[in-house]
């Protein structure tokens, strides 16, 4: 289990534009850190580079467990859950079959359950080209729970969903803090829970 | 289920379901084997003579077509990123990529290819040498693919950018494949052609995945 997530002194550079520099925060387990700032700001790079997807200009991401510290950004890989901004669905599949790639994919089990949760248990063998955004963005969320990393990096969480959505995810990430997992959230909208906030 | 095998799973069915890839193939590679005999002639020797090389080239533009999909579709849907975060290391999944992309399209090919031979007037034992030399060299035409597929990866219309990239890469194929089929034709072994080709697509596999996954790393990154 993740204890914390420091990052120190971290900058980030896109062509030729310096996005952000010297950035430094701390999230523990059971927190959740909203990542706020107008459009460019570089939300999603930050949230690219502690998925290890970008490398940082300067300084450095730090993941701590009960065991040991690292800063090595496969193991960071690892432990996260991803919810992009693009929702990563395929139109001829169906939608548990969606839920089922990635969760054997992760090395988990695929689970009826978790499309209960999220409202889609009725649409699991509906294919997903006849989902809405908004149904769209709740199977996202249903395999962000399949996942089960401790954890989850969120591009606008709440971008496609009604306010009932909206209040189904608030209540997920609430959740996931509450079982000590780790939420970073680039949003526009409040999360509610956020314990911290960085504005970019 | 393993996370290889998911993922090479996943992959076929899509290619199914799509239903456009395999069948677009296919059909390309059959017309391109009806239409050469129609613009050549009646000369059954010359049909024969020229073969192995006609139907080899039919075969990788065929698989060609489908080949800037290898990624691209996971790149611009999200799904690559998803993939990426999995237990499964992206050399691994640029090998799942190309087995799928095998079974999809080069296997289906291959299996076609007896029935077109009767097309260019092919006796039975260079046509068996163009069977096997087809199931043993498209392999590498759809790992070299996927380093261009990759490499292709952001960039707009790179599917027109891609045969450039990866013809080149494939004359090896081309020369002991055609070259093993000639060989056939005269009453010669082929057996060290067949050698050469079978080499030539081992390495491509084996090597291929390391330098798609590098690439698919740096346009994630991008």
């Amino acid at each position: 289990m993740i204890s914390s997530l420091t990052a120190e002194k971290l900058a980030c550079v896109r062509g030729d534009k310096n996005l952000f520099e010297g950035l430094s925060f701390r999230v523990k387990a059971g927190q959740a850190l909203a990542v706020e700032g107008a459009n460019g700001a570089g939300k999603t790079s930050l949230l690219r580079l502690v998925a290890g997807f970008l490398a940082p200009a300067a300084g450095r991401l730090v993941l701590k467990t009960a065991e040991r510290e690292s800063d090595d950004a496969e193991e960071r890989g690892k432990q996260i859950g991803w919810l992009g901004h693009q929702d990563g669905l395929k139109p001829q599949l169906t939608v548990f079959e969606q839920l089922n790639f990635f969760a054997h994919l992760y090395g988990q089990r695929a689970d009826r359950a978790a499309l209960e949760q999220v409202g889609l248990a009725r649409q699991a063998d509906l294919p997903c080209r006849y989902l809405s955004a908004g149904q769209r963005r709740r199977l996202a969320l249903a395999r962000l729970l399949a996942s089960r990393r401790p954890l989850w990096l969120m591009d606008e969480p709440f971008a496609a969903l009604d306010s009932a959505g909206q209040a189904l995810v608030g209540q997920l990430m609430a959740r996931h803090c509450g079982e000590g997992g780790i939420i970073i959230a680039a949003t526009h909208d409040p999360l509610g829970l956020a314990n911290e906030s960085l504005k970019l | 289920m393993s996370p290889f095998a998911t993922l090479l799973w996943r992959d076929i069915k899509l290619a199914a379901r799509s239903g456009g890839s395999a069948a677009l193939a296919l059909s390309f590679f059959a017309l391109v084997a009806t239409l050469v005999p129609l613009g050549v002639g009646a000369d059954l020797r010359l049909l024969a003579r020229v073969a192995g090389g006609i139907l080899w080239v039919a075969a990788i533009l065929a698989a060609l077509l489908s080949l800037d999909r290898l990624f691209q579709g996971d790149f611009e849907d999200g799904s690559l990123d998803l993939i990426a975060l999995s237990p499964l290391p992206l050399e691994l999944t640029s090998l799942a990529k190309i087995a799928a992309h095998w079974l999809s399209t080069g296997l289906p090919l291959t299996l076609l290819s007896p029935l077109l031979a009767l097309l260019f007037n092919l006796a039975p034992g260079p046509t068996l040498i163009l069977f096997v030399s087809l199931l043993v060299g498209t392999p590498a035409v759809s790992a070299v693919g996927a380093i261009g597929a990759s490499l292709t990866l952001s960039l707009k219309r790179g599917g027109l950018i891609l045969p450039l990239i990866i013809l080149p890469l494939l004359s090896p194929a081309v020369i002991f494949g055609a070259g093993a089929v000639s060989l056939g034709l005269d009453g010669l072994p082929a057996a060290n052609a067949l050698g050469l080709l079978a080499a030539f697509a081992f390495a491509a596999v084996l090597l291929s995945p390391f330098a798609a996954a590098a690439s698919v790393r740096l346009n994630l990154g991008g």
